[in-house]
């Protein structure tokens, strides 16, 4: 079980059974909707923009632990984050959950730390990164729906 | 236990070969019951299977993602290296020994498919790469031949997607209709519905066999029946079926028959394709190239006969030489011993499963066989997939390539858990401790 709970932290557990900024931005500037083709979860997406700053953000939709805390952690770090941060940030994370071998900036990262039992686990990786994705379409105002495959 | 093997007997089987009908016939009526599962040593069985000693993390593996792809014995996995290493040749071409020995293993593996399925002639048996090919081959070449423009093609709701797109590009070439006959809360085929659907301008219908994702058995034959009254030919996609109950194409009456090598305890890249010679013959070839040809000129080419002119170059030897051992396999066991001993593992572990606080069975038709899907309340298909591999369990999650099902029944995915011949009660009790790990985790 030690593993496992490398995986299902605590602060992950949390985040799926009580999410934050869950629901849909009425009005919000910015939207796009993805998809994991792998197991059929669906999440939206929702942006308002001050110029460069993301000044509010939010996510709908259903999906396992890892997803659903990811996207709810996600929405937590860029909340009031510059593009660019946020951009370096996405980086981070991938860097974090795929173990690739880019040096990961703990400081950075803050909470979404959590989240590196991931890379133990590649097939759960497109979990962990859906909202990433679909924010990055969000924020470039594209308007296909974003696949992880 | 006995009503799924009776209807294992009533939905498509005639038992030939290894005599189950006459062997179970005595209760086949009047609602008796089969006294006991013959002598079945599931022990020895799984000795016969190498990757069934494999350790998973800390813990032995327990493989329960049959419907997927079912492990391989022994004696395919010998069959499969003394080919490669001692009678490797191209086939059909050479008048060395080599050669001649290749052809005959290749051509006595025809037999042995044609035999277990009981179709009338070899040259019925065409060897493709999988179900999907098998599927493609006639949605390409009867479709193509026999369906046009306003024309009909008639599947259900649970089809796999390889029996779903195929008909799709089809219908999207030639102007046809796609049409889909529903199924209940259960997972049972709505049976009215389908006789409605068939029409006239129903060119096919191409139904399922044992569903991937709810283990729904269909009556085929009644299937096959209704659609011959109306003089519809029907292609059963038997993937799932073949490797748990005994299948006879002729009692069935079906005109095509598809299922795949991998699921047969055979390896993986050979698929076989059962098509009725009537209309094999008038179908044009699939593919084009060496080994489908009688004679080639740039004026005029002449196609070889059946089975040849839908085995366009060099086939899988090896993958044919191994579905040949696992048929032979197969038939040693035996269905007899292999059906009873498979639903009672269906029977126990829909009880113990049942038993799993905030649990849902997904598929509960009366007749069916191997697959438990499921879903958890407060746990997603994905958690409850990787929770169980810690313990070393091996289940599939996801939408099981049926999307349509999994939107019919409201969830985005399901976790599945499919028995096959070497499974054991105790490897349920695994599965269920493992979920027990997934309720601590996820708590409702």
């Amino acid at each position: 079980m030690s593993d496992l709970r490398d995986l299902y932290q605590e602060v992950i557990l949390d985040h799926n059974r009580h999410p934050h900024n869950f629901g849909e931005l009425d009005g919000a500037d910015r939207h796009a909707d993805g998809y994991n083709p792998l197991c059929g979860d669906r999440l939206a997406v929702y942006v308002n923009l001050d110029g460069e700053t993301i000044t509010d953000v939010s996510f709908l939709g259903s999906g396992c632990a890892i997803s659903k805390a990811s996207a709810s952690l996600m929405t937590d770090a860029v909340k009031g984050r510059t593009l660019g941060e946020a951009r370096r940030l996405f980086e981070q994370f991938l860097a974090l959950v795929t173990d690739d071998g880019a040096l990961v900036d703990d400081a950075l990262l803050g909470k979404l730390a959590v989240l590196a039992g991931v890379r133990d686990y590649p097939a759960r990786v497109k979990c962990a990164s859906l909202a990433w994705h679909t924010l990055r379409a969000a924020v470039e105002d594209r308007h296909e729906v974003v696949s992880t495959e | 236990m006995s009503a799924e093997v009776m209807s294992e007997l009533e939905h498509g089987a005639s038992g030939h070969g290894k005599g189950i009908r006459s062997r179970l016939g005595s209760h086949d009526h009047g609602g008796a019951v089969v006294a006991s599962p013959p002598a079945f040593d599931v022990e020895r069985i799984r000795r016969d299977f190498p990757i069934l000693e494999r350790m998973v993390r800390d813990d032995r593996l327990v493989y329960l993602d049959n419907a997927a792809t079912t492990q391989k014995p022994r004696q395919v996995l010998d069959t499969l290296a003394r080919y490669y290493s001692d009678g490797n040749a191209n086939i059909h071409r050479g008048v060395y020994t080599l050669s001649e020995e290749a052809t005959a293993a290749y051509d006595a593996a025809r037999i042995k498919v044609q035999r277990f399925l009981n179709a009338r002639a070899s040259r019925e048996i065409v060897f493709t790469r999988n179900s999907t090919e098998s599927i493609n081959l006639v949605a390409h070449s009867f479709g193509r031949r026999h369906v046009g423009p306003g024309d009909e093609i008639v599947i259900t709701h649970m089809e796999h997607h390889s029996n779903i797109v195929p008909w799709q590009l089809l219908c999207e070439q030639v102007g046809a209709q796609l049409r889909v006959a529903p199924i209940d809360d259960s997972g049972t085929l709505q049976l009215d519905e389908l006789e409605r659907l068939i029409g006239p301008r129903t060119k096919l219908v191409s139904v399922v066999h044992l569903s991937n994702s709810l283990g729904t058995i269909n009556p085929v034959r009644e299937i096959v029946a209704m659609a011959k009254r109306r003089d519809v030919p029907v292609l059963i996609d038997g993937s799932q079926a073949v490797y748990h109950m005994p299948v006879d194409v002729q009692a069935l009456d079906c005109d095509f028959y598809a299922l795949t090598g991998h699921k047969l305890y055979g390896p993986t890249g050979i698929g076989v394709l059962y098509g009725r010679e009537e209309w094999l013959e008038r179908m044009p070839p699939y593919q084009g190239g060496g080994d489908m040809i009688r004679s080639v000129t740039f004026e005029k080419t002449t196609y070889a006969d059946l089975p040849h002119k839908f085995e366009a170059g060099t086939p899988h030897i090896a993958g044919v030489v191994g579905l040949g051992a696992a048929i032979d396999y197969l038939q040693e066991v035996g269905f007899e011993a292999i059906a009873p001993h498979e639903a009672d593992l269906l029977a126990y572990g829909t009880a113990a499963l049942s038993e799993v606080k905030g649990l849902r069975l997904i598929g509960t038709a009366a007749h069916k066989a191997s697959i438990l899907a499921f879903v958890m309340k407060g746990a997603h298909p994905h958690d409850v997939g990787t929770i169980v591999d810690t313990e070393g369990v091996a289940v599939r999650t996801g939408h099981h390539c049926t999307q349509p099902v999994m939107y019919r029944f409201g969830v985005p995915a399901t976790a599945r858990a499919s028995v096959a011949m070497y499974n054991t009660r105790a490897e349920i009790d695994a599965l269920v401790r493992a979920l027990e790990r997934v309720r601590e985790m996820f708590p409702v």
